[in-house]
């Protein structure tokens, strides 16, 4: 015990090391950063401009790397590439999309983000717990997300002149580039006047081309037209709610174009400058100046299904495809959450394996890894679904009469939902979906089929590469810089990121011990006791409870995440919460390791809200103690609950660091990635 | 006496092999074995109070040894010497009287006569005192020695002898049986804490209160269980409590008893205590700070009531009360266990390779028994006598220990 005691003092652990050094040598090379504030409230020049090429220390976060590449382009050259290209080489070349044959699909996508507030609902809701409906659903959602970002001007360039394409019918004259991306607004600049002028000059445009005769065609431009419409109602009455908008735009649809020009036009205007360009691209600008408000309400993420609501509930049950019985002795307070009783879907599913046709057999497997908790950790699962998805792309054919567009994205969406069936998805397969759904809304119409899927295929591998396997390398070569010699480390659970950072440090030479903090009842701290001491590290293995015992003597604490929500609280591994309170009271840093992939907009106070709830069977049963078996019969008694949650939430201010793929970022930093970078999650 | 030094080796055995565990068993066969002791100790005609609290520090000094970590050992042991010395001082006080009358008859031991009842009253006045408080500068300027009755000398005037022995005949068997009565007063207390401290169950739970519990502890089971006889309907959250997993124990005796319960992880209590109104946990030990020593895992508990502002409540009998002020608590009041209860042998012997890593093994396995959670974490006591604040505790303790036996050791004088 005196050892103990003794170790502590050379190490100084009382120091917080939370100050964000610069990782030197281990950080990417080519990113370059803007300050944040920045980003958000200036014009686009601001950002962009001094990013270039300045070094970034980990606590300035650097900018979306596509919106450098594209946004100073765009800025200074009119022929710049409209289609917003994250700079990585990987998505260059696979998906170099020509920039002109494309207008047709890329209006509907340009002015979608007219209905978005309300088809957003309906397009988050697609992977929560609703079968998609159409497709135009995600494409709205891929709208909106763009002119979500006010800060990334090169983006929202892009997005107004497709927009302006739609409006203008597809020949919008290649100069109104220039002029489109000044455009950048600040909401509240003189609206009535520019209103004006751009009504004026819309009267001439009008009428998208109702020549084309391809049914996506048509719906395409429906759609531009219930936009417009729902548009017109909300200039009406400068902020409606996003709600107000969906009855309007379903009952629109036949508005002559005249009028949906004309109507469109209030709202729009942001700048003087780009005003006399206006004329020319009116649906762009309208897109521009509605981001302030309608952001604000995007940013507001889809209420989840609560399970308490019978109604809804019942309805989710006539469309599953998975029996589930409910559980027995439910827990008052997680009535909300979905609580069956364990294991009685595999069965089910294994019977119903020939006849779940439209079921992929490789998400069917992926689907039953996951029931069976073989695949589990936000990465495994999320890798592997994207895998499985990868693999029914390709498998994939349109249906005659079909788009793939539309088609295809049913398809995904049935396959999440019967993912979610076998397991509530986690947020990061949440953001993967989004990501995916993304894509193949963008898909331009004139790909042909096989072109499209290799795109998407591409696409995933991209994605997993970029956003897991490249960003975890980033994440351990910033970690290890805070791993010094004679450190004691302490991780809780099985983070794989973290059992990187270990492996990494350890390779390096550095002279360290693991604490090594497990619970019941998964015991996954085991298995990574396994693998660490075969690599020979020195760890010490203790199970939750003893955590005031063994924090004593450490030094940091690194843990891995499930999510970061954007007020910084964590939502990880049920413990966790537990541990970083303990460090928090021996004032140790907790460093939270976690690709910004998983990051979310949503917000978390407590771990009741929102969780997922386990199988309470494995509660009653201790591995390795028979005589434990008191709770053996404890579905017979109804005043007798076991709960077994799965998460909890890690209030921010137990949080010293964040490493993520972007840096080294305080919890009150979240926010600002999410904003910022939520983007290039969906735009890759 | 060798029949009581067989069943002190036996008690010493079972303690060091932690046969007996928990500060109930463990504090109810201490007073049992003391009780034996002193009943078999052959009382001499003078200083007999002495002579019995030599024999029971004797036997204490072997239990305590056995099992530091069992506080209640020691407690039990400094209760039994504190009754001797009150059921002498009681004694002596009833002496008094008599030897006052007999002064006044012998005129030629009047010095000695008129020396012993003064110096008696002073020593009576000073054991009272310290009985009542803690040792104060006064107690030790009087310098008053050990036990009361001490200083009376070894023997008196020889024509007195004869009538003084026929006295201290009866006064030793009353003094025997005095403590041996008392002691048996002590442990029916301990039996019957539980009640007592139940009996306030209802002042301190509501109707519809959530509470949460770590572990299993006899005392918050009564404590519950009196609550819902007095037909409080309440909800009650038990963690686990490993490695021992009580808490299915206790889950199962609450559902009996018809009590709302729902058993979670031990890692779930940071996202439960959020919806709880009250933690009540058993203790291991009170100490004089106002720390306890409680089963792993209560700190966590602790830190996560405190962050939520929920009143954290230790029930415990008073025998858990301990005199001592605890130095680094986490380490030197801890008992490591062993590391089978968490990780299987078998799957790990390979790890557990001592001689390919330069003779220390990559492995360390830690599985400590208690926890200690500082006094500013506790809202309240509840013992037999009432709710108490972890600020009083040293108060408290006063009432039970004489401040002679915070060390249990011999004299080497004597």
């Amino acid at each position: 015990m005196d050892v103990r005691r003794g170790q502590r003092t050379v190490i100084d652990p009382k120091v917080r090391q939370v100050g964000f050094v610069p990782a030197g040598a281990t950080r990417p090379p080519a990113r370059s950063h803007s300050v944040p504030t920045d980003a958000c409230s200036s014009s686009p020049p601001a950002p962009e401009l001094p990013l270039s090429g300045s070094s970034l220390s980990p606590v300035m976060i650097p900018p979306p790397r596509h919106s450098s590449a594209d946004g100073l382009p765009s800025l200074s050259r009119s022929a710049a590439s409209p289609v917003p290209i994250p700079a990585s080489p990987l998505r260059r070349d696979t998906v170099q999309i020509p920039i002109g044959s494309y207008n047709p699909s890329e209006s509907v996508l340009g002015s979608s983000p007219m209905i978005s507030p309300s088809s957003r609902l309906d397009a988050v809701s697609e992977f929560s717990d609703e079968v998609p409906t159409s497709a135009w659903l995600g494409r709205s959602g891929s709208g909106k997300f763009a002119s979500s970002f006010p800060s990334s001007s090169g983006e929202m360039m892009t997005m107004k002149i497709t927009g302006g394409g739609s409006g203008g019918g597809g020949n919008t004259p290649k100069s109104s580039l220039t002029t489109a991306s000044v455009v950048k607004a600040l909401p509240g600049v003189s609206e009535k006047d520019r209103g004006a002028l751009i009504e004026v000059q819309n009267e001439g445009i009008s009428k998208p081309q109702k020549q084309k005769t391809s049914k996506a065609e048509r719906r395409a431009i429906q759609e531009a037209q219930r936009a417009a419409k729902a548009a017109a109602k909300e200039a009406g009455d400068q902020f409606v709610l996003c709600e107000a908008v969906k009855p309007s735009a379903s009952s629109g649809g036949a508005l002559p174009a005249s009028k949906q020009g004309k109507v469109v036009k209030p709202s729009s205007q942001k700048k003087d400058g780009p005003q006399v360009t206006a004329p020319v691209v009116p649906s762009e600008k309208k897109v521009g100046d509605r981001i302030p408000d309608k952001d604000r309400k995007k940013d507001v993420p889809h209420p989840r299904m609560q399970f308490d609501d019978k109604h809804r509930v019942e309805k989710a049950k006539r469309r599953a495809v998975v029996n589930q019985s409910e559980a027995r002795n439910r827990v008052e307070l997680f009535r909300h959450l979905p609580q069956y009783i364990h294991g009685t879907q595999l069965p089910d599913l294994e019977s119903k394996f020939f006849q779940l046709d439209p079921m992929h057999p490789s998400v069917y497997k992926v689907g039953l890894q996951y029931l069976s908790g073989v695949i589990s950790g936000g990465n495994a699962r999320c890798i592997a679904m994207l895998l499985a998805f990868q693999e029914a792309i390709k498998d994939y054919s349109t249906p005659p009469e079909k788009a793939l567009v539309r088609d295809l994205t049913a398809k995904i969406s049935s396959y999440v939902s019967f993912l979610i069936e076998c397991r509530p998805l986690s947020i990061s397969m949440g953001n993967a979906i989004k990501f995916l759904k993304n894509r193949i809304a963008k898909l331009p119409h004139t790909l042909s089929e096989s072109e499209a899927k290799s795109s998407l295929q591409s696409d995933i591998d991209r994605f997993i590469n970029e956003k897991i396997v490249i960003a975890d390398k980033v994440i351990v070569g910033h970690a290890v810089t805070k791993i010094r010699d004679g450190d004691i480390l302490l991780t809780y659970g099985s983070s794989s990121v973290v059992e990187m950072i270990l492996l990494y440090a350890h390779e390096l030479g550095k002279q360290f011990r693991v604490v090594l903090v497990d619970s019941r009842p998964k015991l996954e701290g085991q298995a990574l006791l396994h693998r660490l001491v075969a690599k020979g590290l020195n760890c010490t293995y203790t199970h939750i409870n003893a955590i005031s015992y063994v924090m004593q003597e450490v030094t940091r604490v690194f843990l891995g995440a499930s999510s970061v929500l954007s007020n910084g609280t964590v939502y990880s591994r049920v413990g966790t919460a537990c541990v970083a309170m303990v460090a928090n009271a021996f004032q140790i840093p907790v460093l939270i390791c976690c690709e910004a992939y998983k990051f979310h907009e949503r917000v978390q106070l407590d771990s009741i809200c929102s969780n997922e709830l386990g199988d309470p069977d494995v509660i009653s049963k201790v591995a390795g103690r028979n005589d434990l078996n008191h709770l053996e019969s404890w579905a017979d008694n109804e005043n007798l609950q076991l709960l077994n949650l799965i998460y909890d939430a890690t209030p921010s201010d137990y949080v010293s660091m964040i490493i993520t793929d972007y840096g080294m970022i305080p919890p009150t930093s979240v926010p600002v990635i999410v904003r910022e970078y939520r983007r290039e999650h969906l735009w890759i | 006496m060798p029949d009581v030094q067989a069943l002190v080796n036996d008690f010493v055995l079972k303690l060091k092999r932690r046969k007996i565990e928990g500060s109930h068993a463990s504090a109810q066969h201490t007073a049992e074995l003391l009780r034996s002791v002193i009943s078999h100790q052959r009382m001499p005609y003078t200083n007999q109070a002495g002579a019995l609290i030599d024999a029971v520090k004797a036997v204490g000094e072997q239990l305590i040894a056995a099992n530091p970590v069992e506080l209640a050992v020691g407690n039990i042991v400094r209760r039994v010497l504190h009754i001797i010395r009150e059921e002498d001082l009681s004694s002596t006080a009833t002496a008094i009287e008599g030897l006052g009358l007999s002064a006044g008859s012998d005129d030629d031991d009047e010095g000695q006569h008129e020396d012993r009842p003064a110096l008696s009253a002073a020593a009576l006045a000073a054991a009272a005192r310290s009985t009542l408080r803690a040792p104060s500068l006064q107690t030790l300027l009087e310098d008053i020695p050990d036990s009361a009755a001490a200083p009376q000398p070894p023997s008196s005037g020889g024509d007195s002898e004869g009538k003084s022995k026929s006295d201290k005949n009866i006064r030793s068997r009353k003094l025997k049986h005095d403590v041996i009565e008392a002691i048996n007063e002590l442990i029916q207390d301990i039996d019957t804490c539980h009640e007592q401290i139940s009996e306030q169950a209802v002042e301190h739970i509501h109707q519809n209160e959530v509470i949460l519990t770590l572990g299993r502890s006899r005392t918050v089971k009564e404590f519950l269980c009196a609550a819902k006889e007095k037909n409080r309907s309440f909800r009650v959250f038990v963690a686990e409590g490993a490695p021992r997993y009580q808490g299915h124990v206790l889950a199962k005796e609450l559902v009996s008893k018809g009590i709302q319960t729902t058993v979670i992880t031990d890692s779930a209590v940071f996202a439960m205590i959020s919806r709880v109104n009250m933690v009540i946990v058993g203790a291991h030990a009170i100490m004089a700070n106002g720390g306890v020593i409680a089963p792993v895992g209560i700190n966590m508990v602790a830190l996560a009531a405190q962050r939520h502002a929920v009143p954290f409540v230790v029930v415990a009998g008073s025998h858990k009360l301990c005199p001592l002020y605890p130095h680094n608590p986490e380490v030197l009041l801890n008992d490591l266990k062993c590391p089978s209860d968490l990780l299987d042998f078998g799957e790990f012997s390979d790890c557990m390779d001592f001689g390919s890593h330069g003779g220390s093994p990559l492995l360390h396995v830690v599985n400590p028994a208690f926890d200690y959670v500082p006094p500013k974490l506790v809202s309240l006591f509840i013992t037999d006598t009432g709710g108490h604040n972890p600020s009083y505790m040293y108060r408290l303790i006063a009432d039970y220990y004489s401040a002679d036996d915070l060390v249990v050791k011999r004299r080497s004088t004597s």
